[in-house]
């Protein structure tokens, strides 16, 4: 890696930090490696006010994403029981992955086949079934795949649009799934019937890409802008102070 | 001053087949595994498991105890961002094993309806209202999961979510005393008080780290840290690393070398065979000595 060569999972850092503009003073909690560091970098640039979790039970200030050891910064306690005070009073902004998502949004963590009798067991519901109805929910998809962005989805943890619709405005007016971010590009559900729209493509990935690693019809608009490249200051404090041991391209590995 | 004080096989002789069991911590964290080796040393079976789930159910699940589990998860790592990050897979294999051929069934809950569930039992109530599972398939997966409108002006449709009643609840604390209050001293207590909160008098069983006087506690942690009262426990168990493999902060970090056999164990019958003759048909004293010698 050079220094003037910005790697994919730094765009991807800087997609996930772009998801989080703009929420003030709201818990940021980006799960996994790539998230946590995109919610970092939102905070140590144009987010401030955010709050972050050291990923267990403390809300900490450090701009550092990980190994913080004895360093740790203490705002608050959040252990479990606190989060789900957070999660249902809506105050929080989550960004969750995804073992499949569909055109709508509707995600499953829970198992292949039927959840009865699954083909393939995976994690449960977890937190996904409250987390959507309380808070807006993003998602992060570091392998994108027609396996990933499927059709349908097995069993519908956390909702999506169109289920959303039907239960009205009332019951859904704390739902919505601002962002998705992939290794191959953005995506929002600003088009008009609310299915998945792609955004934005990263440097060195073509639309005709994503569309082929897509298993439904994606909206694609007829310009489809690239992601942007963190800027001078955004890369420095992601290689030098958010994640100076690289574990983003543990998630994410450079194309190039 | 009565004494609660018994041991892990004294505390399973009052558990009955087909029972529902809570057990406490979270994942692979604070578990209280010298309770999970107890039953799995018992003739216990059929059982029903409520639990954040971890390495808990994954062995009862290998070790054919277990008939239906009510877990929003199951996995050995659920924090998918480690400090530092490690290479441990977050689903647990014996469990998926017992799933996916059919051995065991499950009601599905997410995270907080399961607080919620056991928050209704502790108070006594059939259900608490929530927002969890409007919309998803939580409400066709789950059995009876029904809802409920709201009887004011604004007439919300909400999920009834059921009362989670327990017939014994297992947890795992950092200090104890003989008379049955607890401290955790660990960043979380999980849904440890609710745990027992939710389960019959007489079956609410906590195994300490160490049993202390009750005079000790103001000198270990401040009083936030004593969350467990007396009024909610019926035996205190005193299991020295107790809780391995699993975490149990501040005392000791999990066991991951410990916690891969594990993990590899679920590759073979014959390596499940190899891992319960080596580690889990015996006391627990020869379990902690033997470990001590590794």
């Amino acid at each position: 890696m050079s220094d003037t060569h910005v790697t994919r999972a730094e765009v991807c850092v800087t997609a996930v930090a772009d998801c989080f503009r703009g929420n003030g003073e709201i818990l940021c909690n980006p799960i996994g490696t790539i998230p946590m560091i995109g919610g970092r970098l939102a905070r140590a640039s144009f987010e401030p006010d955010l709050m972050m979790t050291d990923g267990e039970a403390m809300l900490v200030a450090n701009d550092q994403a990980h190994a913080l050891g004895d360093t740790k910064i203490v705002e608050t306690w959040n252990p479990y029981r606190r989060m789900f005070d957070v999660v249902w009073g809506g105050r929080r902004h989550v960004m969750m992955g995804a073992t499949q998502i569909d055109r709508y949004g509707n995600q499953n963590i829970a198992a292949i086949g039927t959840f009865a009798e699954p083909k393939v067991m995976l994690l449960g519901y977890r937190g996904a079934p409250g987390n959507l109805i309380n808070n807006p929910t993003s998602y992060w998809v570091p392998r994108h795949s027609p396996k990933v962005f499927v059709e349908r989805v097995d069993v519908v943890c956390g909702l999506g649009y169109d289920r959303a619709a039907e239960l009205g405005d009332e019951a859904a007016r704390w739902f919505s799934i601002p962002f998705v971010v992939s290794n191959l590009g953005v995506f929002d559900f600003e088009s008009s019937d609310h299915t998945m729209r792609l955004k934005s493509v990263h440097p060195g990935v073509t639309v005709d890409e994503v569309v082929e690693a897509t298993g439904f019809d994606l909206v694609v608009p007829d310009e489809v802008p690239e992601s942007r490249l963190p800027n001078a200051a955004e890369l420095e404090l992601i290689r030098e102070v958010i994640d100076a041991d690289n574990l983003r391209e543990r998630d994410v590995p450079d194309p190039d | 001053m009565t004494s609660k004080l018994t041991t892990e096989d004294e505390a399973v002789a009052e558990l009955s087949s087909g029972m529902t069991i809570g057990i406490g911590g979270w994942g692979s964290r604070r578990k209280p595994m010298s309770l999970v080796r107890a039953i799995l040393r018992s003739d216990l079976t059929d059982l029903t498991v409520v639990s954040y789930g971890g390495p808990d159910i994954g062995l009862l699940c290998a070790a054919g105890k277990v008939a239906h589990t009510v877990s929003p998860f199951v996995s050995p790592d659920v924090v998918l961002y480690q400090d530092p990050p490690l290479d441990v897979p977050s689903l647990e294999p014996h469990y998926r094993k017992a799933r996916q051929s059919g051995a065991i069934t499950e009601t599905p809950v997410d995270e907080g309806m399961l607080l919620l569930g056991l928050q209704a039992a502790a108070w006594r109530v059939p259900f608490l209202p929530t927002r969890i599972g409007l919309g998803t398939d939580l409400l066709t997966d789950h059995p009876d999961l029904r809802t409920v409108i709201s009887p004011y002006d604004d007439g919300e449709t909400l999920v009834a979510a059921p009362a989670i009643t327990l017939d014994a609840a297992l947890v795992h604390l950092n200090r104890g005393d003989a008379r049955g209050n607890g401290q955790f001293l660990g960043p979380d207590l999980y849904m440890d008080d609710l745990m027992l909160e939710a389960a019959s008098t007489g079956r609410r069983f906590m195994s300490v780290e160490q049993v202390v006087e009750t005079d000790e506690f103001a000198g270990l942690g401040s009083f936030h840290t004593m969350r467990v009262s007396r009024l909610m426990t019926d035996g205190v168990i005193e299991a020295p690393n107790g809780a391995h493999f699993t975490s149990c902060d501040p005392d000791y970090d999990r066991d991951d070398a410990f916690q891969t056999a594990y993990l590899q164990s679920s590759k073979s019958d014959e390596a499940w065979a190899e891992f319960k003759t080596g580690w889990l048909d015996l006391s627990e004293s020869d379990y902690q000595a033997k470990l001590a010698r590794q």
